[in-house]
């Protein structure tokens, strides 16, 4: 698939809470194919100790008003910064990088996507690509308080959503893993996206029930493009780049101990 | 349009632009960015004797304009390469060269000569600061021996050109300069990556997995443009200087030093045109100061 180098425009820049925005670019032609999963590479100007671009994962694309949408956690002076931008700015993205998600090959698959913090923004452009192609997906999505869980609206118009919360201010207290929709229904794939421990924990669940299993990885990186071999991950195949094999995986190839 | 062709050796290259070993893949995930055939050269991978799958993660820690890198030559050997990535890059029509490492003095001469029998290929740059493992892990390219006795070795089985990286984690570069320059080196690139470390302080831990690692990026210019400088006095061969430029200003300040030719590293993963906007920028400077040549302004800075 095809990178471009992108001088994107911002239309809205929104805080969803005192720790996210959601940034929405545009430009006039049209913005390349993206597919859910797939990342951007965000260039931070005028910060004094960002040196390198931002992987941040691609939260929506609105092909209507010619949008991507993407969900930035402030997390240290790169993302305060980037989060500092204004209607009309300038940002210089380059994308689509990575592999997407693996759909199912028919409609009739039952699909949990399940998603934690900031992880949850691939969710939402993966659960619109599963309800298109006539599989409507369950959201489990996981925070540390009600005010962490981001989106539910917009989760709700593809899905059903079912939440955990650590603290217990909103759907069933504890993590993703013990939420009871995982014992009242059956699933024959599941995508997972947040923290590590909370990924392989998910990714325990399905290997001990046979379930198909996806998660993407957000180890540290460099280039984007899997030239500078920063990003690895150990797999069946030795050290892969994260940003290039990645950052998708199916956890049959990874050599986590689950 | 100013005439930006140079020769390093026998190598004849277009414009002064080569990209960094280690920081442009085998220049083909660039091709979506860059028209690869407008840079005046490439240097792939380090490519070593046998596979190599690296140091463990974490690889990477940024740094104020810069990062710390300890991939630890993470390649698939010099065999694979020949069978499945020469194929892939021997028609591309500019300069690939191959960057070659090693842990001892047979493997870089083995590995050497492979490559010398790849006709597209035409030229190495062998890259000495690849710790040596029959003198207890001392970088070959930190002392004059180490490196003389390295270059020797390649050069007897090596028949093109043959560039060679000096590491600048040493006392006097021009001493390390000299030693490869009279083993038979055609040219020198410097610098190498400084060694750095970063420290996570809340975790009271390394943030590489190898401790320390090498720095580069905008932050490491000024030394790198001072060693070139000195080293560009020192020897008669073409110098290639690299380390942290970021843009076509950069590029010619190490013409200025003394460079024959500038190498793109790190800035790559900023701008990932950056090469071709820097070839564009050095001809506009030779426009608009009325230099015909880029050769005019190799070393010619007013001291």
């Amino acid at each position: 698939m095809k990178k471009y180098i992108l001088d994107l425009t911002v239309t809205e820049n929104i805080r969803l809470h005192s720790n996210y925005v959601l940034i929405k670019l545009t430009q006039s032609a049209p913005l390349p194919e993206m597919l859910p999963g797939q990342f951007a590479e965000i260039r931070v100007d005028g910060s004094n100790t960002t040196f390198l671009r931002r992987p941040i994962s691609i939260n929506y694309v609105d092909r209507k008003t010619n949008e991507v949408w993407f969900l930035v956690q402030l997390v240290g002076d790169g993302t305060r910064k980037l989060a500092t931008v204004q209607k009309g700015d300038t940002v210089n993205v380059v994308m689509p990088l990575g592999n997407g998600f693996t759909l199912p090959d028919t409609a009739d698959k039952k699909v949990l996507l399940v998603g934690g913090g900031v992880g949850t923004a691939p969710m939402l452009y993966l659960g619109e690509a599963l309800l298109k192609m006539g599989c409507k997906p369950v959201f489990l999505l996981g925070a540390r308080s009600k005010n962490d869980l981001l989106q539910l609206d917009q989760f709700a118009a593809f899905g059903d959503v079912y939440t955990t919360t650590e603290d217990g201010s909103m759907g069933e207290k504890g993590y993703v893993t013990m939420h009871s929709v995982l014992q009242n229904q059956k699933f024959d794939m599941i995508y997972t996206c947040g923290p590590k421990p909370m990924m392989m924990a998910v990714a325990k669940y399905a290997k001990a029930n046979g379930i198909e299993c996806e998660v993407s990885l957000e180890n540290t990186m460099a280039c984007g493009v899997g030239a500078c071999l920063c990003c690895v991950e150990k797999t069946d195949e030795g050290h892969v780049c994260v940003c290039k094999e990645g950052p998708v995986f199916n956890i049959k190839k990874l050599l986590w101990q689950i | 349009m100013a005439d930006l062709s140079v020769n390093i050796g026998k190598l004849e290259m277009s414009n002064p632009v080569m990209t960094a070993s280690g920081t442009f893949g085998y220049g083909l995930e660039f091709q979506d960015f860059v028209d690869l055939e407008k840079i005046g050269g490439i240097i792939v991978k380090g490519t070593t004797l046998h596979h190599r799958e690296g140091n463990p993660y974490p690889r990477m820690a940024e740094t104020p304009m810069g990062m710390l890198n300890a991939v630890g030559l993470q390649n698939k050997g010099v065999h694979y390469f020949v069978d499945h990535i020469y194929p892939q890059i021997k028609d591309i029509h500019t300069n690939m060269i191959v960057n070659v490492s090693g842990s001892q003095v047979e493997d870089y001469a083995e590995t050497a000569a492979i490559i010398n029998e790849l006709e597209n290929i035409p030229a190495i740059e062998l890259n000495i600061s690849c710790p040596n493992v029959k003198q207890g892990g001392m970088a070959f390219g930190v002392s004059a021996h180490g490196a003389e006795e390295v270059v020797s070795a390649v050069r007897k089985v090596y028949k093109k050109t043959l560039i060679v990286k000096l590491s600048p984690n040493v006392t006097d570069i021009t001493e390390i300069a000299r030693a490869a320059e009279g083993a038979g080196a055609n040219s020198v690139s410097l610098i190498n990556t400084l060694l750095g470390m970063a420290i996570d302080a809340e975790k009271r831990k390394p943030i590489l997995s190898t401790v320390t690692g090498g720095m580069s990026g905008a932050a490491v210019k000024p030394i790198a443009l001072r060693m070139v400088w000195q080293v560009a006095k020192a020897v008669k061969i073409p110098v290639i200087g690299l380390g942290g430029i970021m843009n076509w200003k950069d590029a010619v300040e190490f013409l200025l030093a003394g460079a024959t030719a500038i190498q793109i590293g790190t800035a790559n993963f900023i701008d990932p045109d950056v090469t071709v906007k820097v070839a564009d920028g050095i001809n506009d400077y030779l426009n608009r100061h009325g230099y015909t040549s880029v050769r005019d302004i190799i070393g010619a800075l007013e001291v």
